[in-house]
């Protein structure tokens, strides 16, 4: 043996479309993780510095906080991001518990179809959001 | 040299004499046998009512041509319940006979011949070319550092195995000679899958995680120990020792759940179910409030 050659790791990612309904959750549980992680920062970053402590403004609905909160809200951009916060939220939780499952040994037989339950009850959570979140945009 | 020359005038002799040695017939059986396989080779191609194109990965440090990795085609004639292996030794034996893969038993028993075909890490032998899309591609094992065109290192994942002390260390032995040693049935049920494994090395292959860290067990080894961490008649002290080995750093633990081995195991090993359940057996061990 003279040498060998290292194909590396990358074909990992070249090869999503062989990736199994388990191998499918786990990259989607990891990125919705990080949406959520840094969504939680940018929510305190942006809540923490709009904060304004003149009573009279509060009284008149004018302070910082309120203005802040209402401009972000007449954007239609926000308003569909907050569709997608949801459903991000939504599948990590009921992956979350798929996981918790998997971890206690229950069902691991069905772990695929607890998968695809998982996304198409986040489908149906984010078609049921839309109204709230997009009431009275267009 | 002189047993040659002489094998030689030896040979001039009896087909002279028409008087065979036993060795000497069997030579010109065998000879007999290759060229007819010769002669029937192109029939055979012919003959099927279908060709299925192979595309195999090709690499092999000795030789310049082939130093940088490639794939070559092979085309091959199908026939019913034709197997990827089946196809690999056409290929060898009628276009190229450098082509190099491990391959023994051809039952799906040995264990040598875990390639990665259309993608996916498959038994070459078990995987019926009727069930795969065309053309089938045909790989070495990934994440193992390829030695010579589908022949992949296999000195790591051995190493793995190894590490998990696969043996037995019973606490008592029986107390006649040659007394068996017994286990319940259900007991033999619980590990029944769990022996079943070829050491083919195809989930190790496919985790994601074994990938990323090499000093990570992998699935094959964690079962392995699950095989004997679950046998009652395993001792205590050695079952303790082992779930130590397990809870490592690089143990049980980087196990992610991803389900990729229980996909490919070709011996349908619930490989995830038996890390799953060493994890829970090894938090059981360190916490104790009773």
């Amino acid at each position: 043996m003279s040498s060998t050659y290292d194909r590396g790791t990358v074909e990992n990612f070249g090869r999503w479309r062989e990736f199994s309904a388990g191998m499918w959750a786990w990259v989607l549980h990891k990125f919705t993780g990080w949406i959520l992680i840094g969504y939680l920062f940018t929510h305190i970053a942006v809540l923490s510095t709009a904060t304004g402590v003149d009573q009279a403004m509060v009284e008149a609905n004018e302070d910082i906080y309120t203005n802040t909160l209402q401009d972000l809200e007449e954007l239609v951009i926000v308003r569909f991001l907050e569709i997608g916060l949801l459903s991000v939220a939504v599948f990590h939780i009921l992956n979350g518990i798929r996981l918790l499952m998997v971890d206690l040994g229950v069902g691991l037989e069905s772990q695929d179809k607890s998968f695809y339950g998982s996304l198409a009850l986040t489908a149906v959570i984010a078609v049921a959001s839309i109204p709230t979140f997009l009431g009275g945009v267009f | 040299m002189s047993t040659q020359v002489t094998e030689k005038s030896d040979e001039k002799e009896e087909a002279e004499s028409t008087e065979q040695s036993p060795g000497e017939r069997r030579r010109e059986e065998k000879a007999k046998r290759q060229q007819e396989k010769e002669a029937e080779t192109p029939e055979l191609i012919d003959e099927a009512d279908e060709t299925v194109e192979l595309k195999i990965f090709r690499f092999d440090p000795e030789v310049p041509d082939k130093e940088e990795p490639r794939f070559d085609s092979f085309t091959v004639p199908y026939f019913e319940g034709m197997t990827v292996l089946d196809g690999l030794i056409y290929s060898r034996d009628n276009y190229d006979s450098s082509l190099t893969f491990r391959h023994s038993c051809r039952q799906a028993v040995c264990g040598s011949d875990a390639l990665l075909i259309n993608g996916t890490q498959r038994l070459a032998c078990k995987t019926q070319m009727v069930d795969l899309e065309w053309p089938i591609r045909v790989e070495p094992l990934p994440h193992q550092d390829v030695v010579k065109d589908l022949v992949v290192d296999m000195e790591h994942f051995y190493e793995q195995m190894n590490a998990v002390e696969p043996y037995f260390d019973p606490d008592e032995l029986p107390e006649e000679d040659r007394e068996e040693q017994k286990q319940r049935p259900e007991n033999r049920e619980k590990i029944k899958l769990s022996t079943r494994c070829i050491w083919c090395g195809a989930c190790m292959s496919s985790c994601n995680v074994a990938a990323g860290d090499n000093e990570y067990l992998g699935p094959a080894a964690i079962n392995k120990a699950y095989r004997f961490a679950m046998d009652e008649r395993e001792g205590g002290d050695k079952k303790e020792d082992r779930l130590r080995i397990l809870e490592q750093e690089h143990g049980v633990w980087r196990c992610q759940t991803q389900f990729s081995c229980t996909e490919v195991c070709p011996k349908d090993i619930p490989l995830t179910e038996h890390i799953q359940e060493l994890k829970r057996e090894a938090v059981k061990s360190n916490l104790k409030f009773w």
